[in-house]
């Protein structure tokens, strides 16, 4: 593979890792192992731990995914016009 | 106007346009019939993917369940939607890229091998079954309730229309009916939630009402956690599941969702790569706004519930508690004789059962809605059942079809034959689903949940190392997903059906339910997957040719 694709491929898994971590922190993290601790903080009705497990973690991977979906747009256009 | 008119012109009409939207967008391709031709809009895609998700047990059941369990309930909320995380960022742009019809051709070309897809059809098979009756039963069930035909009746009904549009329209005609169906069902779930949300604490969005106040300036959470404490059910913004298991069930959920071969396929259905992410990123914003909504109607039909009934004279209880009596969703059993209803979490002084579906169907009512409202709900029901009933269909005839026929045993076949094979699997399939939508055998219920599992165990692995790991071979690939299904059927039939000995709570697993064990199947698949393909021969030149391709744009 030439430089430019094996830079491509890298840069994307830089995002996955990035990516994913803050979805496995906001699902697994915030609303599954530390929902305990979380749950002493309240915000209006909310404990905040049993926020995060039916509202905030579902926010967040919405956001996550449009992230992502720009960051390899611009990634991709790069790409794309190296190549010309 | 009197109710039953008002369903029958919500039903007909939404019938009639799904009718419409079918025969104007029929398939005369396999290409159309398969994957729409490859030229859908993502946002249209996005709406598509997720009617196709939401079934009638998201619609129906699923408030309901957080309603009862509470904090134990997020793990289908989170489980449901983190996995369209995995797909869009894991799965399905490189699917895209790799152009092919189904997730059978992907196994099979990956790994060189129609043994692999031999393995992947009947895994498709599987979970595709398993879920498709289950849907049939909720068009019954709706159809039964609210118009007041029979289960069957309402089966054959149900029948009758997908099997039009799904047979005629192939993915074409399913893509576009979803789209309309996608609107008749969030319309009809919200409508509702809105206006239980401002009449029990002032705030038009249910998703921020819920943790607000009612009039009494007690924030709603905090009254119902202690309306929990009363009655002796556990506390409801904490669960009773262990850690653990909550851990398992809502991984096993999202790689289950991540493989699920009727949702990996509507990613094929868009023009290009950058198409794929933003149809996967708009379906799981369509989706949340099911699924943010869910959460809320939960607490306020669970604080509205208690408070009508717990320690009220029985005689005095509201009209719809004597319509959802007649049904058999609600019992009550006075058994002290003091005409008060105790509700309580005590089999022995306990004297109401309510059935969880009861939380979304007798809202309207409970909260007094108009007539039309309630029309509604029955159509958005419907739609709900019917656009995944429709999705499963198309991955259930393009397995025979497509994978086993073409792929394995006649690879010749004309574009013609092949279509029309399609179409006669695609009409097989109904008939099979509908037999079990009004017969249905009783691991239906069962294994609707674990059908996540099953796809978590098999195809997840196989998908993932496919895309990721340049070294993996067709062995690997075959061992692991077999290794991953073998375990997964074993600890589900004996903890679920009492097979091999069978046993209770205390015998799983390290306290893992057979709902999270799809998780485990899962490791063991890739621990499989990863040795066996580290001592046997590395893959051929050319399937490593096209994984370089499919990574990039």
């Amino acid at each position: 593979m030439s430089q430019k694709k094996v830079n491509y491929w890298q840069k994307n898994l830089k995002f996955l890792k990035i990516l994913l971590t803050v979805w496995f922190l906001v699902s697994f993290g915030a609303g599954i192992l530390f929902v305990d601790y979380l749950n002493i903080i309240q915000i209006k009705g909310f404990k905040l731990g049993f926020w995060f497990a039916q509202q905030g973690s579902i926010y967040t991977f919405v956001i996550l995914i449009f992230i992502y979906i720009h960051l390899m747009n611009k990634l991709d256009s790069q790409y794309n016009s190296k190549e010309k | 106007m009197e109710l039953q008119y008002w369903i029958w012109i919500a039903v007909g009409t939404s019938f009639s346009l799904y009718i419409l939207i079918a025969f104007w967008s029929r398939a005369s391709s396999t290409n159309e019939f398969y994957v729409a031709g490859g030229g859908v809009n993502p946002i249209a895609n996005g709406m598509a993917t997720a009617a196709d998700w939401m079934s009638a047990a998201s619609f129906i059941s699923m408030a309901g369940i957080i309603s009862f369990s509470g904090y134990d309930g997020s793990v289908y909320l989170m489980g449901w939607t983190g996995g369209y995380v995995l797909l869009a960022l894991l799965i399905a742009p490189y699917l895209r890229k790799f152009e092919k019809f189904t997730v059978p051709d992907f196994i099979g070309e990956r790994y060189y091998s129609n043994t692999a897809r031999g393995v992947a059809v009947f895994c498709a098979l599987i979970v595709s079954f398993t879920y498709i009756s289950g849907q049939m039963r909720g068009v019954g069930v709706v159809f039964s309730r609210y118009l007041e035909v029979d289960i069957t009746t309402g089966v054959l009904i149900g029948m009758g229309i997908v099997l039009f549009y799904a047979v005629l329209g192939g993915m074409k005609g399913i893509t576009y009916t979803q789209v309309a169906q996608y609107c008749v069902l969030i319309f009809a779930f919200m409508v509702p939630a809105i206006y239980i949300s401002f009449i029990t604490t002032g705030n038009i969005i249910p998703q921020l009402g819920f943790g607000d106040s009612g009039p009494d300036g007690v924030f709603l959470l905090d009254k119902l956690d202690g309306l929990h404490k009363e009655l002796g059910f556990h506390e409801y913004t904490s669960g009773s599941k262990s850690t653990i298991d909550i851990f398992f069930i809502t991984l096993a959920l999202m790689v289950g969702t991540a493989g699920l071969p009727h949702v990996i396929v509507r990613f094929f259905t868009v023009r290009k790569v950058s198409d794929a992410r933003k149809s996967a990123g708009w379906a799981l914003l369509f989706i949340a706004v099911l699924y943010t909504t869910a959460p809320a109607i939960a607490v306020f039909s669970r604080t509205n519930l208690i408070e009508t009934v717990s320690n009220k004279d029985y005689k005095d209880m509201p009209k719809w508690f004597n319509k959802w009596e007649n049904t058999g969703l609600l019992e009550f059993d006075d058994k002290n004789l003091d005409g008060k209803i105790q509700y309580v979490d005590n089999e022995k002084i306990n004297e109401l059962d309510v059935d969880a579906d009861i939380m979304v169907l007798a809202n309207p009512e409970i909260a007094n809605l108009p007539n039309w409202v309630i029309a509604l709900l029955a159509a958005g029901a419907l739609a709900a059942a019917l656009s995944t009933a429709a999705g499963l269909l198309l991955v259930i005839s393009s397995s025979v079809s497509h994978d086993l026929l073409k792929g394995i045993i006649r690879p010749k076949i004309s574009e013609k034959e092949e279509l029309i094979s399609a179409r006669i699997s695609a009409f097989l399939a109904v008939c099979l689903a509908g037999y079990f939508g009004i017969n249905p055998p009783g691991f239906v219920a069962a294994t609707v949940a674990l059908a996540f599992g099953l796809a978590a165990a098999s195809f997840f692995p196989a998908l993932l190392l496919g895309i990721f790991y340049k070294r993996m071979n067709k062995e690997g690939a075959i061992f692991g997903m077999i290794a991953g299904i073998t375990l997964m059927l074993f600890y589900m039939t004996k903890f679920k059906f009492g097979w091999f000995g069978g046993g209770g709570k205390e015998d799983w697993w390290l306290g893992i339910s057979p709902e999270g064990f799809g998780t485990v199947a899962m490791l063991v698949n890739f621990v499989v997957s990863l040795i066996v393909c580290n001592i046997t021969n590395p893959p051929p030149n050319e399937v490593k040719k096209i994984i370089e391709k499919i990574r990039l744009p």
